[in-house]
């Protein structure tokens, strides 16, 4: 089985914002299309114009519906890739020393040339994050964009995952999140940032930042109407004090006196 | 295993070149980089430099490299050679297919231009298309408007000068409120998304009003789930409760809107309900400060909202009076709308107040000077931070033009529009309806058209009417039965044409429009239309030619097929003619190029369209002596000029240097892709809001080719046009409408926004509201053919609210019957908790016929999917009365889509195999079989 380093230098990940996302898909396809031309073996699609369409994915969004005590039915999007985890699973049951992290950014990679595609990570991690690629015969998995990054290649701004930079809400954010100074380590201070499924005891990196509390203006209609009064009490009872109400007003504005 | 980490090349090449143009896997029109490897393209990102996506892209965008590789390209041009709608053609030469075009075309325009009916889908090339048609000399031409969104688009600009997307944004830096109002997913993909990212992080609350919680009304922070068809009433409450509290923005009603404007109040007169004017047709107000009539735009006027006057016998009123009468009803109030909107008062009452507090409370000014068109100086730019945005939602109802009315006059209320925190306009608009042209139909047989084909009625006289009254469109777009239909009614004319009323056409003429599926209603029927034969066994639509890239359903019903390009092997340009891609600070356009060449025998359509022009010697594309002035498409675009010195791209004009007027440049497209595909201008920071009365900003817009001269005008509460409809309903005037259709054009054209309850009538079985949306990874039907996109939507189930799940007995996965009085289909059902109690929908144009886009005859798009469409007809059933009335708008022509009301029931599962119902007949794919297993790497 494959050792985790004992420590790494940064702890690169995602900040998602689940309060943001609208479950648009565009990091699923952008991540299909960076790392279909990119690192390792080609994201492959089978029976891709036919009755059973599948493919590999790093990336997938996932749509739940809520529904909290009070109040109506929600629709969370939830996308989902390789969290990064510091106690990751998917490194220590790899037989081949295939899977492994990083020590200089934490990032979990599979080395395709020697993976057996065993498919043991797989089973081992618990957030379904890896797939065996049909065509190749391999493990894929989110690299973080490490092809990207650190790429001299492209333009400082663009050294960022392809999923980060084309996200149209700006729900996705990445960073160093093992430094407490860093911009997303103050987005998850800030939002209440949280870990998915804790008590698997994986430690992952990537970070969600919950949704904000909706529909409070339905609660402030139902359950507090006397503080809204003011803003709409009415000027007049009639049509007439209506009209009153109007001249009053009209001479109050500037250059409204004759 | 001791821990040894491998050498990973964090720096590899990333493409050989990067060619930037603009995306076309929507109507969004983001800026792309295709990175190139090999001459192929490799992968495709958001350009960071581009107004509309600054660098994001969506699904859609980034899935560009298999739709420009999908398997159901077509190869060759096709002539028919089995029956229609069989599929079965031959690939014949362009030449060849020139040959029969023409052979059509020529001999229709040396003798009945109009029996050409020329309508061209989603085509981003109007003011091209339509020059070709008028050119032709056929009044009969329009694109998709009729049957997208021309209600929120004409009621905007005859309301306001603009309306949404295209026209106008919030003012996503400055909002700390926005209402979201019947969005579908897909409209206006990366910028909504992008403001509603930059408003949320920074804690600004969103209201989404939409009876369906995805996509956008799912991040809302509060969510209205409203029954479909009644915004309207919901939208004139809240004018109701606000104007009642008088919160509303006196000054700003004052200044810059008709609320002043004095209105004749003598029942008797025939020009009842019109406006006071001067001599020279300026609207006339009290000047509060003299208490006289002035002209509304006269230096130092304080327009009088309470304005009155006693001309002898005629009294006369302000707007505003009229609007106090109208909407403090007590018809209006909440508790009066509550269970017809589905919304309880309080919360109607406290949107209100939310809304009240923001605008006035929060209210702020940003310390910029401007000067407006009377000629006064403001020191400061005042802000009202609420701003709105809505589409079809609330558009594709039969009351969907007064709903979207109703929707600008609250913004207007609330002094929101053209303000810092509010809604903006983008250039061209603001552009009032008074400086379009009205519609042309006047056809000379070898001649151009007398004008444009479209454009905004200002009365009866300017309906498209033959001299008998009779409609001169094949559409009837511009008659007593839609006056007001700005964009055509592409969805009526193969019925019409089918009919023969107002008369039979010869030639139909199609492009990127799937008719013969998701963008007909009544599928089944228009598929017997397009196939039906005469007694001779001629069809009834004798000939039927259709541009498309692709393998769409439409192909199989056409005659002769003129294969389309992909978007990344064509010229285009999105033009300031046309639907440009401006934002709020700056006019901008762009342009589509060549970054590959076709490997297959197909060319631009609008290429083809120039060759067309160039042998029948079209007077627009040819000199005196018959020689072209353009080869194709790509030297249009650059030497083109509507007038002199403005043509269809603004940027880089005469040497290069001139933006918006200048003589045509030889290196136009050149510039254009050096400054990666687009050009951008931005607006001074004192023409920046208030530009409809803002004379920097006029004055920007006349230097830029915008407009002739300076263009300030009055928003129009009150739309006098409207009311000229009712005079002439009344008896006034020489053009009179039929009997049957003087009641409906009272009732509805109210010049004041009114809600009506368009729900079919009498039939108590149908009490379900059914509707569709697009998501936002896919567009229209393009999406099935891209190996990656239909793995996110491979089908589409009906979603059920669990209410009604109980009550029909179903299950998830269990299988429905859902009848209309039109039809009906058998469907796979999903419950969904987040959706308005009465209310089922679906994604629309998921559903595929078997043979179409290179799809497997087993594909879950043409075995599970299903289209809606097969329960609307374009007709309302039968009312008694002996006559069909349309199911649309009767101000816009507009299709109603969203009043479709239904029964659900359950049903037993298909025997065998899932497969909804009703399951067409498999067509003869026109393209080959694709390879099944993609494992795409470009490049080595």
């Amino acid at each position: 089985m494959t050792d985790l380093p004992s420590a790494t230098q940064r702890q690169m990940g995602l900040v998602i914002d689940l309060d943001t996302c609208v479950g648009c898909q565009a990091c699923v396809i952008s991540c299909k299309g960076w790392n279909t031309e990119n690192y390792g073996a080609p994201l492959s699609d089978q029976d891709a114009y036919g009755a059973d369409p599948a493919g590999t994915f790093l990336n997938r969004v996932h749509s739940y519906e809520v529904q909290p005590d009070h109040g109506p039915a929600q629709l969370i999007h939830f996308p989902k890739s390789c969290l990064h985890c510091e106690d990751a699973p998917c490194v220590t049951v790899c037989p081949t020393g295939a899977s492994y992290k990083r020590v200089e950014d934490g990032i979990v990679l599979v080395n395709e040339s020697d993976c057996i595609g065993c498919g043991l990570c797989a089973w081992s991690c618990p957030y379904g994050a890896r797939e065996l690629d049909l065509a190749a015969g391999v493990m894929k998995k989110c690299t973080l964009c490490v092809d990207r990054i650190y790429n001299e290649n492209l333009p400082e701004e663009d050294r960022i995952p392809s999923c980060v930079r084309t996200c149209p809400s700006g729900a996705r954010h990445f960073g160093d999140l093992g430094d407490p100074t860093s911009e997303v380590s103050g987005l998850v201070a800030d939002r209440g940032g949280m870990d998915l499924m804790p008590e698997m005891g994986t430690k992952p990196v990537n970070k969600y930042l919950p949704p904000r509390p909706k529909d409070g203006l339905a609660a402030q209609g139902h359950g507090d109407i006397d503080l809204l009064a003011p803003l709409l009490s009415p000027v007049a009872t009639d049509a007439t004090g209506f009209l009153g109400w109007l001249d009053r007003a009209l001479d109050k504005l500037p250059g409204g006196d004759h | 295993m001791t821990f040894q980490q491998p050498e990973v090349d964090t720096s590899p090449p990333v493409s050989d070149e990067i060619r930037k143009t603009t995306c076309y896997m929507c109507a969004c029109r983001c800026g792309i980089n295709v990175h190139m490897k090999d001459g192929k393209v490799a992968y495709i990102e958001g350009n960071r430099d581009h107004p509309v996506n600054k660098g994001v892209l969506c699904a859609k965008g980034s899935a560009g490299i298999m739709q420009h590789n999908a398997p159901s390209r077509l190869r060759a041009p096709l002539k028919r050679v089995g029956p229609r709608g069989s599929g079965e053609f031959e690939e014949i030469s362009w030449e060849d297919a020139l040959d029969i075009a023409q052979g059509w075309l020529q001999p229709l325009r040396k003798d009945h231009p109009e029996k050409l009916a020329f309508f061209t889908g989603r085509d981003q090339s109007q003011s091209f298309t339509s020059f070709w048609a008028q050119n032709f000399g056929t009044c009969n031409y329009a694109a998709h408007g009729g049957f997208c969104s021309v209600n929120m688009a004409t009621a905007g600009i005859y309301t306001m000068g603009g309306a949404f997307w295209e026209f106008g944004q919030p003012d996503w830096d400055h909002t700390k409120l926005f209402l979201l109002f019947g969005v579908a997913e897909d409209h206006d993909s990366n910028p909504i998304k992008m403001g509603l990212g930059k408003i949320k992080a920074r804690g600004t609350r969103v209201i989404g009003i939409n009876p369906i919680r995805t996509g956008y009304n799912a991040v809302a922070d509060d969510w209205v789930g409203i029954t479909p068809g009644t915004d309207g009433l919901f939208i004139l409450s809240l004018v109701h409760v606000l104007m009642k509290a008088g919160k509303i923005d006196l000054d700003y009603l004052s200044r810059y809107t008709n609320a002043p404007v004095l209105v004749n109040q003598d029942k008797t007169s025939p020009d009842y309900g019109l406006f006071l004017r001067d001599d020279h047709g300026a609207p006339l107000v009290i000047n509060r400060k003299t208490g006289k009539l002035a002209p509304f735009d006269m230096y130092g006027v304080r327009p009088d909202l309470n304005g009155t006057l006693a001309m002898g016998e005629i009294t006369h009123v302000s707007v505003f009076r009229l609007m106090a009468d109208q909407y403090l009803d007590d018809g209006y109030a909440p508790e009066a709308v509550a269970e017809r909107c589905g919304i309880p008062a309080p919360r109607i009452r406290a949107i209100a107040a939310e809304i009240a507090r923001v605008a006035f409370d929060e209210s702020f000014e940003l310390d910029r000077e401007w000067t407006d068109f009377r000629g006064e100086t403001h020191k400061t730019m005042r802000g009202r931070p609420v701003s709105m945005h809505a589409m079809r939602g609330v558009s594709a109802h039969a009351n969907g033009f007064q709903t979207c009315r109703a929707l600008h006059v609250l913004q207007i209320l609330l002094g929101t529009v053209e303000v810092p925190g509010g809604f903006r306009f983008k250039p061209p608009y603001p552009k009032p309806a008074t400086a379009h042209p009205p519609p042309h139909c006047r056809v000379t047989p070898g001649k151009p058209l007398d004008g444009p084909h479209l454009g905004f009625v200002q009365g009866p006289e300017h309906l498209a009417l033959l001299n008998d009254g009779s409609p001169a469109r094949i559409d009837k777009a511009f008659t007593w039965e839609n006056p007001m239909s700005s964009h055509g009614l592409m969805h009526m004319v193969i019925s019409n044409a089918h009919a023969g009323d107002p008369y039979r056409i010869d030639t139909l003429f199609l492009y990127m429009a799937n008719m013969a599926w998701n963008s007909s209603m009544n599928t089944r029927g228009v598929m017997d239309m397009l196939t039906d034969t005469d007694d001779n066994g001629d069809y009834v639509i004798p000939r039927i030619i259709y541009s498309d890239a692709y393998s769409s359903e439409m192909v199989a019903y056409a005659d002769l097929i003129l294969p389309d390009t992909t978007y990344l092997e064509r010229h285009d340009c999105i033009s300031l003619l046309d639907r440009p891609i401006c934002e709020a600070d700056g006019a901008a356009d762009a342009i589509r190029w060549p970054v590959v060449e076709p490997d297959r025998d197909v060319r631009g359509f609008q290429s083809v369209l120039v060759e067309l022009a160039n042998r029948m010697a079209l007077p627009g594309f040819t000199h005196a002596d018959g020689s072209p002035k353009w080869q194709d498409y790509a030297d249009y675009i650059v030497n083109h000029e509507r007038k002199p010195g403005i043509g269809p791209l603004a940027g880089f004009r005469g040497d290069g240097s001139a933006a918006g007027r200048g003589a045509p440049n030889p290196a136009q497209l050149d510039r254009y892709i050096e400054n990666g595909g687009f050009f951008l201008k931005h607006i001074p920071e004192e023409a920046s809001y208030y530009k409809p009365w803002n004379r920097a900003y006029q004055d920007w817009a006349v230097d830029l080719g915008l407009f002739d001269t300076p263009q300030p005008y009055l928003f129009q509460l009150y739309v006098e046009p409207m009311r000229k409809f009712q005079l002439a309903a009344e008896g006034h005037g020489d053009r009179q409408p039929p009997d049957h259709l003087r009641q409906q054009i009272k009732d509805r054209m109210h010049p004041l926004p009114v809600w009506y309850e368009t729900a079919p009538h009498g039939d108590t079985k149908f009490t379900v509201h059914a509707l569709t949306q697009r998501p936002m990874a896919m567009y229209h039907s393009w999406g099935s053919q891209n190996a990656w996109l239909r793995q996110l939507h491979g089908h589409n189930p009906l979603y059920v609210p669990t209410k009604l799940m109980r009550e029909t007995g179903l299950q998830d996965g269990d299988w429905a019957r859902v009848t209309s009085p039109h039809g009906a289909i058998t469907v796979p059902v999903l419950e969904m908790a987040a959706l308005n109690e009465n209310t089922v929908w679906t994604w629309n144009a998921i559903g595929k016929r078997k043979g179409a886009w290179a799809l497997s005859p087993d594909a879950p798009e043409a075995t599970r999917g299903f289209l809606l469409n097969h329960l609307i007809h374009e007709l309302l059933p039968p009312k008694g009365d002996g006559l069909r009335w349309a199911n649309s708008d009767p101000i816009t022509g507009q299709a109603a889509w969203f009043d479709l009301k239904v029964r659900i029931e359950k049903t037993s599962p298909p025997k065998d195999r899932p497969q909804s119902a009703p399951d067409l007949p498999e067509m003869k794919s026109p393209v080959p079989p694709p390879s099944q297993d993609l494992a795409w790497k470009v490049g080595s």
